[in-house]
């Protein structure tokens, strides 16, 4: 297949391009989220993104918030951004984070005003923003505008034959156009991790990965209070299959094909390095792992899964694969890629590519996913540790 | 011809089933992904999609080989054709 060259996304003024184009109501905290689900349901177009945290972090764990709010409202998939926190200084500093790209942001902060009040004023520049964004236009971008996350979810034995490696067929394709790739998971890569240290495009990015994946396993064995069986493999999982968490390891581990990774970043870290793969230190729990990396830039999200997880992302669409013909038969409409036929050995593996590389590339241009007509908005903010 | 079991790599000594479901005594073609070899077995046991055969006779304490690396141990004795899974073999991890 002759792979296009370009795409139909948003330019924006950063030079990056979006493959949506929402106007996002950003609460600072989790006692601001009444407001902003109040903004959004006056403003009809906007979307609010509610979340539990924000109130007395600190340390690391206090980065990472400012790092995914701020990194969520400057994803190039959000043309415009109200920010409201509960009080001044916090709001700002997310406020300034996200125009540093040149798009519209406007912070308003409760206190000394009251939800209501600031419901009316936001609601005002919400309105502006959303009439503003809908004339943008689409217009033809390289496809090396696009920044490709994945994470496969509810894995069973078909991932590791089929979808997978079909996600792998993709990057393999795809990588030596210029795009930007992005894998994570540390914890289930557990059991392939010294194969996945030979991956580092350098030594620098090998030894990094490793002491990554140390410091992650030394923090799962102090936590665990037996092993990991209830959650990994997860109860999903071990009925598709999948016995342990070596065999899910390997399986996750087609999704590079055979790409190497030039950097690994921290979670919701943007890529700096330039084009290619790259690996992030996320947390193995779907939601969390799509919000930090549509943090970190990335513009489209594929998502394989054997048993049928169903998540969705506010602002990065995220398309599901499957290689589980029951899936296909029993919850069809989550899936926007079926390659099924691989084990039927009907598809070959660069088929299956193709046609993933199809679908993304409709997605891209603005086809919605099932996700996004089913309504699957989890965004969910990974906390590393307990607050002040 | 129809393909009942996949096998990742030569050196694996389990394969996976990928119709709906295996049923003992059945004969079974398997496809050798690496390779694109093939072999055939007898199950022993009703094995479901996407769960895995014994390809040999394993031994507790032997190492299951899937992909052509290690996946875990076998903590009950397992005989060629028989299902693999939690029952009969464990993380090596954790």
């Amino acid at each position: 297949m002759e792979i296009p060259k370009s795409f139909l996304g948003y330019k924006r003024e950063n030079g990056r391009a979006g493959t949506r184009n929402h106007v996002i109501i950003l609460p600072v905290d989790d006692i601001s989220n009444a407001c902003a689900e109040a903004v959004s349901n006056n403003i009809k177009g906007t979307i609010a993104l509610p979340h539990s945290y924000g109130r007395l972090q600190f340390g690391a764990d206090l980065e990472l918030h400012f790092r995914t709010m701020i990194g969520t409202g400057s994803n190039p998939n959000v043309a415009a951004v109200i920010v409201i926190g509960i009080e001044p200084k916090w709001t700002k500093k997310i406020v300034d984070g996200i125009a540093k790209t040149g798009k519209p942001v406007e912070g308003f902060h409760i206190e000394r005003t009251g939800d209501i009040g600031t419901v009316m004023k936001a609601s005002k520049k919400a309105q502006e923003f959303v009439m503003w964004a809908s004339e943008k236009q689409r217009e033809e971008c390289p496809i090396s505008d696009l920044w490709i996350s994945v994470k496969c979810g509810e894995s069973d034995t078909t991932s590791g034959l089929a979808s997978n490696p079909t996600v792998g067929n993709l990057m393999d394709k795809l990588e030596p156009l210029g795009v930007h790739l992005c894998f994570g998971e540390t914890s289930e890569l557990t059991g392939a991790e010294n194969v996945c240290a030979t991956r580092g495009a350098t030594k620098e990015a090998s030894d990094k990965f490793m002491k990554t994946w140390n410091a992650y396993n030394d923090f799962i064995l102090k936590e665990a209070t037996d092993d990991l069986s209830e959650s990994q493999p997860t109860a999903g999982n071990i009925a598709g299959g999948l016995t342990t968490i070596e065999e899910k390891a390997f399986g996750n581990f087609q999704k590079i094909g055979n790409c190497k990774f030039v950097d690994v970043l921290e979670p919701a870290e943007e890529p700096k390095k330039g084009k290619g793969l790259y690996f992030m230190d996320t947390s193995s729990a779907a939601a969390e792992c799509v919000t930090l990396q549509a943090a970190a830039g990335f513009n489209i999200h594929l998502f394989p899964t054997g048993q049928g997880n169903i998540v969705g992302n506010p602002i990065e669409p995220v398309v599901k694969l499957t290689a589980n013909p029951l899936t296909v038969k029993g919850m069809g409409e989550h899936i926007d890629c079926d390659v099924s036929k691989i084990l039927s050995r009907e598809m070959n593996l660069s088929e299956a590519g193709d046609r993933l590389i199809e679908t993304t590339l409709r997605v891209a241009n603005g086809r919605l996913t099932c996700a996004e007509a089913l309504g699957h908005k989890e965004f969910v903010m990974t906390k590393l540790y307990r607050s002040a | 011809m129809a393909t009942e079991i996949i096998i990742h790599d030569q050196k694996d000594n389990v394969g996976v089933v990928v119709i709906e479901k295996i049923n003992p005594k059945q004969e079974c073609n398997c496809w050798i992904m690496e390779n694109d070899g093939s072999t055939n077995i007898q199950s022993m046991d009703e094995i479901p999609l996407g769960h895995k055969i014994a390809m040999i006779d394993l031994k507790e304490g032997d190492t299951i080989l899937k992909y052509g690396h290690d996946i875990g141990k076998v903590v009950k004795s397992i005989k060629k054709g028989e299902h693999v899974h939690v029952h009969n073999v464990k993380t090596k991890k954790w």
